[in-house]
């Protein structure tokens, strides 16, 4: 109702504070009258209630520890990084597993593991082509020259997959012939490679056919490789 | 001088003294020479040793080692009069053709060898225990 003379609807009795409160002022303004009725008149449109959870039947008695989010799970799909020491060529002392105190010449990092591709050569020590982990090899700065050298496409971390669980091949006597037959092939291409450059430095042959060992008076954390 | 003819007569021939060449074994200064400059009192001296990197500083005489060497230098020589003194004294070309000095450069050698450079006088060390037991061997029989 527009207002007569100085009344006031809703009058200001101090700063802030009405006469009338929230329900009370809007029914005495008659808007009332259009409101629409039920459900429908609602002009806020509520969220459609969602369905009530379904309660589990069995909770476990103890909270069962919950892996840690990762942030990125792609982050640390990388390689091991190659140490600085360690080239195509370079001479490493193995420092475990069975061929433990060889001295073998490092080829290259394989792309899918991160292992290093290592090869005796297997005419001079036995250790065929293989892989080793960086953090058990102790690199010298002996270097071979393999310089624009060049190995057969097979040798990745498949070439190297074990054969004891795999009923095609260990079993069957001729897939398991011609698997050896395959590696002797690979293993001799790769050693040729090698003993060309092997044979230019005169004692190089007898250095890796040596085994590395500590004697008594021997202070390995003060000796240079 | 009667207390230095009597230490001599005792045995004693390399002395304290101003000039003195000495070789530091311990400390900070480990494995370098220097030249006495002054004494301090019974335990320390002043050296210096330009050409080797020394500052000159007190020294306790419990870290040194007397060379044989003699500069004729001044007490409290400065370090300009000090690294001509060395220089006309040829100290470095003195002190390294010593056997004291061959030695120290041995070492040095010795603990700077690769694995390979090993192998290889392991091989050398061989072949000359192989020669001299030849050798030997070969004198025994001759003499008998």
């Amino acid at each position: 109702m527009p207002g007569k003379g100085n009344r006031v609807r809703n009058e200001e009795l101090r700063p802030g504070i009405r006469a009338m409160g929230r329900s009370e002022a809007l029914n005495k303004t008659g808007r009332y009258r259009f409101f629409k009725k039920g459900a429908a008149g609602k002009k806020v449109a509520g969220k459609p209630e969602a369905a009530p959870a379904k309660e589990p039947k069995f909770y476990p008695a103890e909270d069962l520890p919950q892996p840690i989010k990762q942030r990125n799970p792609n982050a640390s799909k990388k390689i091991a990084k190659l140490r600085k020491s360690i080239e195509p060529g370079t001479v490493l002392i193995v420092l475990a597993g069975r061929f433990r105190g060889k001295r073998v010449v490092f080829l290259k990092q394989l792309e899918g593991s991160g292992l290093l591709l290592v090869s005796g050569p297997f005419e001079v020590n036995g250790v065929p082509v293989r892989r080793v982990n960086q953090a058990y090899c102790i690199a010298t700065s002996t270097k071979v020259d393999l310089s624009g050298a060049q190995y057969p496409s097979e040798l990745n971390d498949e070439f190297f997959a074990r054969i004891e669980n795999d009923e095609k091949l260990k079993p069957n006597a001729e897939a398991y012939a011609a698997w050896l037959a395959k590696r002797k092939e690979v293993q001799k291409k790769v050693d040729a490679v090698l003993m060309k450059s092997i044979a230019k430095e005169p004692l190089l042959k007898e250095y890796l056919a040596a085994r590395f060992k500590i004697s008594r008076g021997d202070a390995p954390h003060l000796m240079k490789f | 001088n009667i207390e230095k003819t009597n230490l001599l007569k005792m045995g004693f021939k390399r002395f304290v003294q101003v000039g003195r060449v000495v070789y530091i074994n311990y400390g900070p200064e480990n494995g370098k020479l220097a030249v006495v400059l002054d004494i301090i009192d019974n335990n320390r001296v002043l050296v210096e040793g330009p050409t080797t990197g020394v500052e000159r500083q007190q020294m306790p005489l419990k870290r040194v080692n007397l060379t044989d060497y003699v500069l004729p230098i001044q007490r409290g020589f400065r370090t300009g009069n000090l690294t001509k003194a060395i220089n006309d004294f040829d100290l470095e070309g003195k002190f390294n053709s010593s056997s004291w000095g061959q030695r120290l450069s041995n070492r040095q050698l010795r603990a700077g060898l690769t694995d390979y450079q090993r192998f290889e006088l392991m091989l050398l060390r061989k072949q000359k225990s192989y020669l001299l037991k030849r050798a030997v061997a070969k004198a025994k029989k001759a003499a008998k």
